[in-house]
């Protein structure tokens, strides 16, 4: 990891933004007060697990706004060297025979698919087997791809494949084939190796808990907006307000054995400490010069991701969930379009890291719970098995993982068959980039190979 | 789907009539169960619990009225509406105060579930209404048609008490669902799964089961074969139909059994299944009970369920009569059972668009569940929908605060545990744990901690309006 400036200076404008912002609009108390600078910050603390340091800065206002830097700095110093893994899930199952298309090589992929193939001549190169070709729609993962940064999973699944969504997003989020799995493989990694207060450890970049995340033991994070994490409280201000909001997560504590009254004071507690955890972050950020992300919620979490982990956020594990990959019907309709906003997104993600030197710390894992059948039913396609799986980063070997099977032959149900686990891939995630043990993680993980995943 | 925040200033809300309590058959009735009954003390807090599952929780004064009823006479107050259900109070509007237009304006469609769940007399009608919408997950993401979806939820509603093997055949033939799920693009001559797979899997048997096969799947496909709809520009999706023609009459093996099955004979198939009972009353009993049932008492209700003839009431009615409801662990609100119940029990209206995105927030938009499995009941709340859940608590509350000189002229001696009162018999007073009362009442200390001159009566109304808040927002508020 080299070390430069930029980092800090970039966490200082983003905390002297984050304290101008909160600032605004506070009700003058007392006429004639200067405007305390970090007001609107001020909450119970921050934690630092490098040193074990707990900084508290409640009432920030004393402690004034250099007390708070270095809450933040301590926490980030540990941040700043840890290595993220980011789960990228297509949900719905993605039709891997459009993502990578097969060549006339495979004379049966133009006569399984007689409307929905891509036409012959079109498509972009894909190096390690030419009788594949990356789809047009996906020229930003194919840019990376050329510059040695995609690992490229061509039938990813696992033997006798289950055609249900839910059944098997539930496996591959388990990691492990077992309807009764509980906790999320992340999850599971947390409770190994995370902390007892830092939701952000483990962060959903959306609307719901990815199920990936699901930990028994510590505490996880989902925001939708990391920079709009505020608390709107009618009738409610100044000191009495500031209390109040830790108040709020105060109520998280109590421990209980009733199953209902748990789950929501575990909730609760989990939002107070990444209300302060994010206190930071409230002002907005700024993404570099020269990087463009497209349009939409996808790019924008991947923006705020880059933008948090350069404000020294301390993120471990992270996931994101994009859906409409269920492409029963119109599929020439909708796969292209959402095809490019994921290819986009994640070049300008690896451009912005890039450009904040944060890309030798993250890895991102882009999977789907299938993908779909050969045969096409008319103007879209059917639930099927092996599908197609990346692994992106400065870091990523870059180097395909199992090779493509071929549509000569099917398993029973004429699905594509998978050439390789989804279980080694986690394996190899957990022990090649994490540098943890997969054995406590992923049940029987002896017993999967292991890809080559990291440079 | 865009989430905004949507903080307009706010208007004085006005007060609406509560409807009044859920009627039923007489005080005195006894109703049979082949489980076991709660047999401990039914008083206020009992049935401010049963309020919540089985329906919004209490309008002002329905727990005491529930409570005076006696268990039996409750549950089927709830159980057995008499007659269409009346709507008390003022019509949902917009924020200008324009009626809704639920088939034709974005949101409204919610605004109008919404509405229903706030006013209705007959709570549990709406909220089997929300079961089935749950069960039965169909999203207008993709349906796209308003109207369809509300003619959907009318079904729901009219068979929210009734006969299952008729809800699952309606539903089949329900425009919605033959949009959402694929039905009009399976063809004898290309069929598409879609259906025939969550058919088995969601709605009637359940994963993982042994209870059906791949082969299953695509043979109850072709039984399924034959609906259609016309399109234009100026009705859209219109003319839903079965047409013969277009339906597979060839042989087709299901469950094993050989023959040239129609689709409602494929239907029923699944409901005649032998491990359909056991998915269906699990699946009912999760959505009013956290803990499962024991395997006597899951088997007692397949019987019951087989033996009327597929019915809900009965097992529904053994189901709120358990001493698991009554004197089992807490169970989370659904947000828009909660968002409902704050509106009951603040006595507010639905006046207005912003409660779809305060609903959004929380983590439940009506007629866009998040998939076909509907909404993940186990996982209701994470630090996204907590905070979604405090700022719809802002939202209820706001027009509702202390401010001026309600605030300013406070009264100086209110001690914390006075504070804590005002605030509980404001709030109608919701059951709350004793940790939560001495946290809250820890707060009201502290909120005065260092205060003198003017801030000994603001900063006490502010407290004031803090513990009205944290305990609408609070844990103990979130479960019932």
């Amino acid at each position: 990891m080299p070390s430069c400036g930029c980092n800090d200076y970039s966490r200082t404008q983003l905390l002297r933004r984050a304290a101008a912002e909160a600032g605004r609009g506070l009700p003058a108390i007392e006429p004639g007060m200067p405007m305390p600078a970090g007001t609107g910050l001020t909450r119970r603390s921050f934690v630092s697990r490098a040193t074990g340091l707990a900084l508290s800065v409640y009432g920030a206002a004393s402690l004034g706004p250099k007390a708070f830097e270095e809450g933040i700095a301590a926490a980030a110093a540990q941040a700043s060297s840890e290595r993220v893994l980011v789960s990228i899930f297509l949900s719905g199952g993605a039709d891997s025979l459009t993502m990578l298309a097969p060549t006339s090589a495979h004379p049966q992929y133009a006569a399984a698919r007689p409307t929905l193939a891509l036409p012959g001549g079109q498509g972009i190169p894909f190096a390690e087997d030419s009788s594949l070709r990356w789809h047009p729609s996906l020229a930003g993962l194919a840019e990376l791809y050329g510059e040695g940064k995609v690992s490229v999973m061509p039938a990813i699944g696992y033997d006798d494949a289950n055609q249900s969504h839910f059944t098997s997003r539930h496996y591959w989020e388990v990691g492990e084939v077992n309807p009764f799995g509980r906790w999320g493989w992340l999850g599971r990694y947390l409770d190994e190796h995370g902390v007892a207060d830092n939701p952000l450890q483990g962060l959903a970049l959306g609307w719901d808990l990815q199920p990936v995340l699901a930990a028994r033991d510590v505490p996880v994070a989902t925001v939708a907006e990391p920079d709009n994490y505020g608390f709107w409280t009618p009738g409610v201000w100044g000191t009495v307000q500031d209390k109040m909001l830790d108040a709020f997560g105060d109520l998280g504590d109590p421990p209980t054995s009733d199953v209902g009254l748990s789950q929501a004071r575990s909730a609760v507690a989990a939002t107070g400490r990444l209300r302060d955890q994010l206190a930071p972050f409230q002002g907005g950020y700024t993404t570099p010069a020269g990087v463009t992300y497209p349009a939409g919620d996808f790019a924008t979490r991947l923006s705020a991701l880059a933008a948090m982990l350069d404000g020294g956020l301390p993120l471990k594990v992270v996931a994101i969930e994009s859906g409409g990959y269920d492409t029963h019907s119109n599929q020439a309709g909708s796969l292209p379009a959402d095809l490019l906003e994921i290819g986009d997104s994640l070049r300008a993600f690896q451009r912005d890291l890039e450009a904040r030197l944060l890309q030798d710390r993250v890895l991102v894992h882009v999977w789907s719970e299938f993908g779909r059948r050969p045969e096409e039913n008319g103007s879209g396609t059917d639930h099927g098995a092996a599908g197609a799986g990346f692994v992106i980063g400065s870091q990523a070997r870059g180097e395909m993982v199992g090779e493509f099977p071929g549509l000569a032959t099917l398993d029973e149900d004429d699905n594509l068959r998978n050439s390789s686990d989804f279980r080694g891939v986690y394996c190899a995630l957990l022990e090649q980039w994490l540098g943890v043990d997969a054995g406590p993680i992923i049940p029987n993980a002896s017993s999967f190979a292991r890809p080559a995943l990291v440079a | 789907m865009k989430k905004k925040k949507h903080r307009r200033p706010a208007r004085p809300a006005p007060v609406q009539p509560a409807p009044p309590p859920p009627q039923g058959p007489p005080s005195g009735v006894k109703l049979d169960s082949p489980i076991a009954i709660y047999s401990g003390g039914f008083g206020v807090r009992e049935a401010e619990r049963l309020l919540w599952r089985a329906g919004f929780g209490p309008s002002p004064g329905h727990a005491q009225v529930l409570a005076s009823m006696g268990l039996h006479a409750a549950v089927a107050a709830l159980t057995r509406p008499s007659g269409p259900p009346t709507l008390t109070g003022a019509d949902p509007t917009d924020e200008d105060g324009n009626p809704i237009a639920p088939a034709d304006f974005w949101g409204h469609d919610h605004l109008w579930f919404l509405d229903r769940m706030v006013r209705t007399d007959q709570p549990l009608v709406e909220r089997m209404t929300l079961v089935w919408h749950d069960w039965f997950a169909t999203s207008n993401d993709s349906v796209g048609q308003q109207q369809l979806m509300l003619d959907q939820n009318e079904l729901f509603r009219r068979h929210a008490l009734g006969s299952f093997d008729q809800l699952v055949h309606d539903v089949t033939q329900d425009p919605a669902m033959i949009v959402w799920l694929n039905l009009d693009q399976n063809s004898r001559w290309s069929p598409n799964e879609n259906y025939a797979r969550e058919l088995m899997e969601l709605f009637t048997l359940g994963a993982d089961r042994g209870a059906y096969t791949e082969q299953d799947v695509r043979q109850l496909a072709r039984a399924l074969t034959g609906f259609e709809f016309d399109w234009s520009d100026e009705l859209g999706m219109h003319n839903f139909r079965y047409v013969e023609a277009s339906h597979d009459p060839d042989d087709k093996t299901v469950f094993g059994q050989t023959g040239a099955w129609t689709w409602e004979q494929g239907v029923a198939m699944c409901v005649r299944h032998p491990m359909h009972p056991s998915f269906f009353v699990q699946k009912l009993w999760s959505y009013f009970i956290p803990t499962p049932p024991t395997q006597a008492d899951r088997q007692a209700l397949e019987a019951l369920y087989v033996s009327s003839g597929y019915q809900v009431r009965p097992v529904l009615e053994a189901i709120l009569l358990h001493p698991d409801l009554h004197a089992g662990s807490r169970m989370v609100k659904p947000p828009v059972v909660l968002l409902a119940g704050l509106l009951r029990a603040l006595q507010r209206s639905v006046d207005g668009e912003y409660w779809i995105w305060y609903s959004e927030n929380a983590g439940q938009r009506l007629f866009y569940p998040p998939d076909v499995s509907g909404w993940d009941d186990s996982r209701w709340l994470d630090t996204s929908t907590v905070r979604g859940r405090f700022e719809l608590v802002s939202r209820a509350l706001s027009g509702r605060v202390l401010d001026g000189d309600a605030v300013d002229g406070y009264d100086t001696t209110e001690t914390p545990e006075q504070g804590v009162a005002a605030a509980r018999a404001w709030a109608g007073d919701p059951a709350l744990t004793s940790e939560t009362v001495a946290l809250l009442t820890s707060f009201a200390a502290a909120a005065l901690a260092g205060a003198g001159g003017w801030q000994l009566s603001t900063y006490r109304g502010l407290r004031q309006n803090a513990l009205r808040h944290l305990i609408l927002a609070s844990p103990d508020y979130q479960t019932s």
